[in-house]
């Protein structure tokens, strides 16, 4: 190890002591907390791990890389430990065996016990010879099981909700309560659920959906009035993008502001 | 939105945040127009500095709730008191900054209102972050209210989709009891109610996977619930082509959540007092986005004087 990073090692370690010193400090005047020296460490981790994660805009360094590695082993770990909490204990035990239930603490449900549940913990059983080399081939059965069933189970839903009910939904009137001309011009509503802002809306929904399938088809050379349909429909498809990437951003600060919150809030009680 | 708090600006903080902000812009301007490079660290330091400032002097703005929100808005304040509620936290951590205010301030409306709400989580990590929400918004700011009786926290189920799938039809299969192992039957919110089918309204909040998609696909079409979601920005234009068949209100990222807050704050004055996450976060975003807008701006303007540049040499 190169001296300038031992001594930026101990500098960082260092701060770490201060500012966990200095945190319990602050936490144990208030009578209301308990365990103020566990809170305190649990805060400045949490404020250095959010430091060192931030650290990567600079460049790539070491405290980026430990915050990142500590990240996948705590999510792996944590994942396997839910996996079996949660699926095996919580959905599986309860159902299949009274004795199991009270070894691990859970209220068994009798009126659920069906033994088709051992299938699956066979099929899961059968996932896990995946990792022997010589019958890992078995994996391919529990997993064509997996995959088979979720196509199925999603292909209704998805045929009724992402298909039927769009192409349903794309089906709008283009005179929103029309009355004749007269009866719109003397009761014009330029408010976002006037009869104005309802008709354009159903008119760019009807033109958006049809020039962006116009662009998407190949059969036709994209002359003509085809050409100008598909050149409106790459403009729909920009916008869209354009409306993504401005949601994107506002995503990406609000959980920055939620960072600099905590660092501001939690850590430095800079703000109230 | 209004912009009188930047019109009536007294506080000190503020306006020095904006002359940094404004002048380190200027000086980019002046870059450009000589077609400098701008590093990108320098990028990420005025987005810092545009975000850390109206946190550290509150900027806020009145917000006006769009009809997407509204609808939402309207459809609990017209269901009659006692209405069955299911809110769905099925979110984690990395979402919460902006998905949580959503959620706490559909309770309050929901609490404020009489309703009987059913809480759930379909993201393990969301259960601890529905807990957090019970203690800060019903324990706290609704006292009198009784676990099993005016709401129920039926926790985390593993199974993702196949637990809507289940629930849509029989509720007490996949729930026998709630997170404090009280037998489904003995609760008071679950009498008369089955399946999905039975409630009033789900509100969910995410934008992950299982999340408001999912809601749609296997409980809002199959059983016909009236559905509305709460979703990561990132993931709002997906929701959209659903509103208003399928999911009959949206609230789409911070934005959302401060519109509803605002709606809440006019329509319950006595929340004016309670903290509104969600507003107070509209002052950053506001700031941030301006600066991204002027970056943008920035950048055009340095690549047009580049070309321009260029064209010259070539003569």
């Amino acid at each position: 190890m190169k001296r300038s990073s031992v001594i930026i090692l101990s500098v960082v370690v260092l701060l770490f002591l201060a500012s966990w010193l200095w945190k319990a400090s602050t936490l144990s005047s208030d009578p209301g907390i308990v365990n103020a020296w566990g809170q305190a460490f649990g805060i400045t981790l949490a404020a250095f791990l959010t430091l060192a994660i931030l650290s990567f805009l600079y460049r790539d360094n070491p405290f980026y890389k430990f915050a990142e590695h500590l990240f996948v082993g705590v999510s792996a770990a944590f994942w396997m430990v839910m996996g079996f909490w949660s699926t095996i204990v919580g959905n599986l035990v309860p159902r299949l065996s009274e004795g199991l239930s009270s070894f691990f603490k859970v209220p068994f449900d009798r009126f659920a016990v069906n033994y088709f549940y051992f299938i699956p913990v066979i099929l899961g059983i059968l996932l896990l010879l995946r990792l022997s080399r010589d019958a890992g081939w078995i994996a391919r059965w529990p997993l064509a099981f997996i995959v088979g069933t979720t196509a199925g189970l999603n292909f209704i839903r998805y045929l009724r909700s992402d298909f039927i009910e769009q192409v349903s939904s794309t089906f709008v009137p283009l005179l929103v309560g029309w009355q004749g001309f007269g009866h719109f011009l003397d009761n014009l509503d330029l408010s976002a659920t006037g009869q104005l802002a309802l008709t354009v809306g159903n008119w760019v929904i009807s033109l958006g959906v049809f020039c962006g399938l116009v662009y998407f088809f190949f059969s036709k050379a994209h002359t003509g009035v085809f050409g100008a349909a598909s050149r409106v429909g790459i403009w729909v498809l920009m916008i869209t993008f354009g409306a993504s990437f401005g949601y994107t951003v506002m995503g990406r600060i609000s959980l920055l502001v939620g960072r600099i919150t905590f660092l501001f809030k939690d850590w430095l009680g800079l703000i109230s | 939105m209004t912009w009188a708090p930047l019109v009536s600006m007294s506080n000190l903080g503020v306006v020095i945040s904006l002359a940094v902000i404004g002048g380190g812009l200027l000086w980019l301007l002046y870059r450009s127009l000589l077609a400098k490079e701008v590093d990108r660290r320098v990028i990420f330091l005025f987005i810092l500095v545009s975000v850390a400032a109206p946190l550290l002097f509150p900027m806020t703005f009145e917000e006006q709730a769009t009809p997407v929100v509204k609808a939402i808005f309207d459809k609990i304040e017209s269901l009659p008191e006692g209405s069955r509620v299911l809110i769905s936290f099925d979110f984690d951590p990395a979402m919460a900054p902006e998905v949580q205010p959503m959620a706490n301030v559909v309770t309050q409306h929901c609490m404020v209102k009489g309703h009987k709400v059913i809480f759930m989580c379909l993201f393990a990590t969301g259960q601890a972050l529905l807990t957090q929400s019970l203690e800060l918004i019903v324990s706290e700011q609704f006292p009198d209210k009784v676990d099993g009786i005016d709401y129920v926290n039926i926790g985390y189920k593993a199974g993702n989709e196949g637990v809507l799938n289940v629930i849509v039809s029989d509720f007490k299969k996949m729930f026998p009891t709630d997170v404090n192992s009280v037998p489904y039957d003995s609760i008071g919110v679950f009498k008369g109610i089955r399946s999905c089918k039975d409630l009033d309204m789900v509100f969910t909040i995410g934008g992950g996977k299982p999340g408001v998609k999912e809601w749609v696909l296997f409980v809002g079409d199959p059983g016909r619930v009236p559905v509305a979601g709460g979703v990561a920005a990132v993931v709002a234009p997906q929701m959209y082509p659903y509103y208003p068949k399928q999911l009959f209100g949206i609230m789409g990222g911070i934005k959302g959540a401060a519109e509803y807050e605002s709606e809440l704050r006019k329509t319950y004055p006595q929340f004016h007092d309670v903290d509104a996450p969600g507003l107070r976060m509209m002052g950053p975003q506001t700031l941030a986005h301006m600066v991204i807008m002027a970056f943008i701006v920035l950048g055009n303007v340095s690549f047009i004087v580049q070309k321009r540049r260029d064209r010259r040499r070539k003569r």
